[in-house]
């Protein structure tokens, strides 16, 4: 089912996209899309979503099971506190992708912005994902409680701009960033720190890279021509010390 | 919240308000139709001579006096209403009004500053505000949305080369015509989203050069910095950046022994100017800055912790910078390049043709 987005208000539009799934559509396309918010919010099963153009602030916030295809640039918010599913996103993704999720994927091609997987958790058996292609700005897993974020660095030819930006995993307190390439100690946060890869993180990065690569039609083996480098917590609570009422 | 976006063409070539008024009002979500503006440059070719005031007055008796104390200080070389219509959900609170006017010879030699100084007389009286001020410019704000305001104010009217717009979603003051942005000085205008914690402080810092604070709210102190460190004190632009979202000491330490010599002494030297507090920024400047060349500026600026969105774009000779891409996408649906600036770092777009 196509539906044309043009200059609808995102509530027109999102009604639309709720009506043709209550009659029955499990493959939608929403094009011309530009700057409606709240697309695939709090959708719920195995629905295909492609979006063509810019989709708006919350994209797939609270969203259950879905898989939604961006073929352009999102904004702020991508899978803001989503369950389940899955958000791919084939330009870059801005602030905040991920914010507070707690399960499903969130696979970007290009780079991603400021605070990407802030507040993120395990959920019982749900780890949340997050794989960026290009780099990621300031804080960067802030706060984070579990799940799994990748950096990958790449399409970044005109090697201007670091991969990471400052204060990374700063508050972290459980899952793991995984970075392709060297990593100095001076980007971590406070709580963080480097860890040796062992045979369970490179069996879970080259997983869940090889549904990435396959996802952007990109060679596994150029991505594994540079080693990765693991963030971990360094305590559980690393901010103990600041309360004094125990 | 709020809303801004900022368009200009780096020939100097003159186009009309549909674009910005289009991006903005994309953006409407983001804003709650207590405040709406914009600032154009280019506006005024066959009076490019003077300095354009554009004064919000309350009544034509409130016309009166202020034409008088202006015919005090500055020759008036012509002056009429600016041209509005009526336009449902907007009060007509204010008569704007604009005045061509020259310094007398005697004061020709700090001209700009006889003109912000006169600004600030007249904005001292109550009841009446000089929302702008500078040559072949000017700023144009009310009440309402910003595509209701640009209704307001006939701006399809218009041409310029470089356009700034707002639409103000108001959090700490109340929504009123002065305190719409953009807030302007001289040539110098800015349209700002975030909150500014440091207010008091930029505040007091300014009073000590002279600049006095009357919208009753927070942003206005954005243009009253950029006028000191940039106009007056000649900073070039990154400098400039680097005293309003100045990096963390932490950051400071690690940097090679001469940036760090200039950061530190910046950071002794404008403690007060710094700006606390989450923002997205564009300002406009219509004159060349120090270490810039060409006939205006455009400067996109986000805080160090980049806790405000900015998008920049470009096509062609134009440069586009917004709280949204889908804004820019909404004038613009293949831009060459699209990039989300750093925080901290200025994004800079010139214009190097004539205006």
């Amino acid at each position: 089912m196509r539906i044309v987005a043009n200059y609808k208000h995102y509530k027109e539009l999102n009604e639309e996209v709720v009506q043709a799934i209550k009659n029955g559509a499990a493959q939608l396309t929403l094009e011309d899309v530009n700057g409606q918010r709240f697309i695939a919010d709090c959708l719920k099963g195995k629905l295909k979503i492609d979006i063509y153009g810019t989709p708006g602030n919350d994209l797939g916030m609270f969203m259950d099971g879905p898989t939604v295809t961006v073929f352009g640039n999102a904004q702020d918010g991508v899978g803001n506190t989503m369950s389940s599913g899955k958000i791919i996103i084939h330009g870059d993704g801005r602030d905040i992708v991920g914010h507070s999720m707690r399960g499903g994927k969130i696979f970007v091609r290009g780079d991603v912005g400021y605070r990407v997987g802030i507040h993120m958790k395990t959920y019982k058996s749900n780890v949340p994902i997050i794989v960026a292609g290009g780099r990621a700005g300031d804080f960067l897993g802030e706060y984070m409680a579990g799940g799994i974020i990748i950096i990958l660095g790449m399409h970044n030819t005109a090697k201007k701009t670091e991969i990471l930006g400052d204060w990374v995993a700063t508050g972290q307190h459980g899952g793991a960033i995984y970075v392709r390439g060297e990593v100095d100690d001076s980007k971590l946060g406070n709580g963080a720190a480097q860890f040796p890869m062992t045979a369970d993180d490179e069996m879970t990065v080259k997983k869940v890279l090889t549904e990435y690569c396959r996802v952007f039609g990109l060679g596994l083996d150029s991505v594994f021509e540079t080693d990765f480098t693991k963030i971990a917590p360094v305590s559980h609570r690393p901010y103990a010390a600041l309360y004094t009422c125990e | 919240m709020c809303s801004i976006l900022g368009i200009v063409n780096a020939s100097g070539k003159l186009f009309s308000a549909s674009s910005i008024i289009e991006g903005i009002t994309l953006m409407n979500e983001r804003c709650n139709g207590l405040g709406g503006g914009f600032a154009a440059y280019g506006l005024y070719p066959e009076y490019k001579e003077y300095y354009a005031l554009h004064i919000l007055l309350k009544d034509f008796e409130q016309k009166d006096r202020v034409e008088e104390m202006l015919k005090e200080h500055v020759d008036i070389y012509k002056d009429e209403e600016i041209e509005t219509r009526n336009v449902q959900g907007i009060s007509q609170d204010y008569l704007p009004w604009r005045f061509f006017v020259d310094v007398p010879e005697r004061y020709a030699h700090d001209a700009d500053n006889y003109i912000i100084d006169l600004s600030m007389k007249i904005n001292d009286t109550g009841n009446a505000l000089v929302i702008s001020s500078g040559k072949n410019m000017g700023v144009f704000k009310a009440i309402g949305y910003p595509d209701q305001v640009a209704k307001l104010y006939k701006l399809e009217k218009y041409e310029a080369y470089m356009w700034l717009a707002h639409g103000r979603y108001p959090t700490n003051t109340r929504g009123w015509w002065g305190g719409a942005h953009p807030f302007s000085i001289l040539d110098c205008s800015i349209v700002h989203n975030g909150e500014i914690t440091s207010y008091g402080t930029n505040r007091r810092f300014l009073e000590l050069y002279g600049y006095k604070c009357s919208y009753f709210t927070d942003s206005e102190v954005l243009a009253y910095l950029w006028d000191l460190l940039v106009r007056r004190h000649k900073l070039p632009i990154d400098v400039a950046s680097e005293v309003l979202a100045p990096p963390f000491w932490e950051q400071i330490e690690r940097m090679p022994g001469e940036k760090r010599r200039i950061i530190e002494a910046l950071r002794i030297t404008y403690g007060p100017a710094m700006v606390n507090g989450p923002f997205g920024i564009v300002i406009a400047n219509s004159t060349g800055l120090t270490g810039v060349a060409g006939n205006g500026t455009m400067v996109g600026l986000s805080d160090r912790i980049k806790l405000r969105p900015l998008v920049c774009a470009q096509k062609d000779d134009y440069t586009f910078m917004a709280s949204e891409e889908s804004a820019i996408k909404a004038v613009c649906k293949n831009p060459d390049i699209v990039w989300a600036p750093g925080a901290g770092k200025p994004t800079v777009a010139t214009v190097t043709g004539d205006v």
